[in-house]
């Protein structure tokens, strides 16, 4: 059943200060980047959201910028951008698979960072290397008819409350993500389980990052997706193997630590059962892959 | 309520009324009498409606027009299946798919070359990997790939920088 976009409004002030008036002005408006998320929704009847305002062509939001410490990614960004950053690919590889596994080809083109954060989805193919990388996020926002902007920076885990739901506030805008550059020398891993290695939403993906000294796990991040009504850090497991060496009683603890801390469901694409199953086993193939 | 877009497609300036919120794909087939890109899911799964869009930074990239909403194309330079060939003479990969059969209903074809002319924009010499990897957002029912695949090997060789003509 289509949807009447005669009973949509769209706007698309100039720039960023005039977003963000508009936004403050009219809390009620929902922004849309890319498109690959609502337009869908208005193709199949199911966009309540009839208040849009566009921020798909604004400049302010898409950049990449570096420092000796951290890279930001601007909320506007798109996979693409993300897939041919010299400097992602470097420092932050797992986003880069990422981005080169989200839809397909012609989605990366439009589809953008921000928006696949703010849409909320535990599915979504971002977040579990944003949650492994410990990435911040820099929220903004104006008064109506006043000239300054407020930001306000939070750890991503603390990003999302619940399913599709995040902290941002109706006249807010998520303006960026920011990685810190600490990983060198950390063992990395990323897997994305679906029905098709493209157009695909992910059973079960698992990002993990270990240091490994002397055969001791010094350091040990897991952000998940599809596991719980949001993405997630996966710290049982990690506490599990935090401070211990990869052996097989190693192996089974995370194994169980994951179980008692996933809650997967039954949907469309997967089982609960099939989902933990999953989960356990990629986490085991990312162990295993330390002591070599 | 309506608004006026001006964007240029397969070559000419022009403008389009149309509420906002309209997707480019029905504005190009309805509005602009275009009907290469085609309908085949609504939710940019299957590549039918892809077409080339720049949106005034010098690259065109390739998009699911159903996902665009008009408004978004205000500026943009658009190539559609009708603007690759020029006047009477095919482009090279719409004569490779002919030569290699790559097309049989044709319903996916329109998106199949103009994503064919994306990926060899960016890797003239495509692997297999990345050929089967640039039109995994085109479907095909028909043809089973690998003729399409074929088609995209040879027009590799044809020309290593290939443009759209309108």
């Amino acid at each position: 059943m289509r949807s009447n976009v005669d009973e949509y409004k769209l706007i698309a002030p100039a720039n960023l200060t005039a977003v963000l008036q508009a936004l403050a002005s009219d809390p009620t408006l929902t922004p849309i980047a890319g498109g690959t998320e609502l337009m869908v929704a208005l193709s199949a009847g199911r966009l309540p959201q009839k208040n849009l305002l566009s921020i798909n062509h604004l400049r302010e939001l898409r950049f990449i910028t570096t420092t000796p410490t951290d890279i930001t990614i601007g909320s506007g960004t798109t996979f693409t951008d993300i897939r041919y950053s010299a400097v992602l690919a470097s420092d932050f590889p797992l986003l880069v698979q990422a981005a080169s596994w989200t839809g397909s080809i012609a989605n990366q083109n439009r589809g953008t960072l921000g928006g696949n954060l703010v849409n909320g989805s535990p599915a979504a193919d971002s977040p579990p290397a944003l949650l492994a990388y410990d990435a911040t996020v820099t929220l903004i926002s104006a008064t109506a008819g006043a000239g300054n902007i407020a930001h306000r920076t939070l750890p991503y885990r603390d990003f999302h409350l619940g399913y599709k739901k995040t902290v941002l506030a109706p006249n807010e805008l998520l303006y960026s993500i920011t990685l810190p550059r600490k990983f060198a020398g950390y063992h990395s891993y990323i897997r994305k389980v679906g029905t098709r290695n493209a157009q695909a939403i992910s059973k079960v993906a698992l990002a993990g990052l270990a240091l490994v000294e002397e055969n001791i796990v010094t350091d040990i991040r897991l952000g998940a997706a599809s596991l719980r009504e949001t993405p997630v850090r996966c710290t049982a497991a990690e506490q599990a193997v935090l401070s211990q060496s990869i052996t097989p009683a190693t192996i089974a603890a995370a194994r169980a630590a994951l179980s008692s801390e996933a809650r997967p469901i039954d949907d469309i694409r997967s089982t609960a059962r099939y989902r933990a199953a999953i989960a356990a086993n990629l986490l085991e193939e990312f162990l295993h892959q330390l002591t070599q | 309520m309506m608004t006026t877009i001006a964007l240029t497609v397969n070559g000419q300036q022009t403008t389009v009324d149309a509420p906002p919120m309209k997707r480019l794909l029905d504005v190009l087939r309805e509005d602009l009498h275009l009907t290469g890109a085609k309908e085949g899911c609504g939710e940019g799964e299957c590549g039918s409606c892809s077409i080339l869009m720049d949106r005034g930074d010098g690259n065109a990239e390739l998009v699911n027009s159903c996902l665009i909403p008009v408004l978004q194309a205000e500026g943009a330079t658009i190539t559609t299946i009708e603007g690759v060939a020029n006047q009477q003479h095919l482009h090279p990969i719409q004569q490779c798919f002919l030569e290699h059969g790559g097309a049989q209903c044709g319903i996916c074809t329109p998106g199949m070359i103009l994503a064919t002319h994306h990926l060899l924009d960016k890797h003239p010499h495509p692997t297999l990997e990345q050929i089967q990897e640039g039109l995994a957002g085109n479907l095909c029912r028909c043809t089973g790939y690998m003729r399409i695949f074929e088609a995209v090997k040879d027009a590799a060789t044809k020309t290593s920088k290939l443009t759209a003509h309108s």
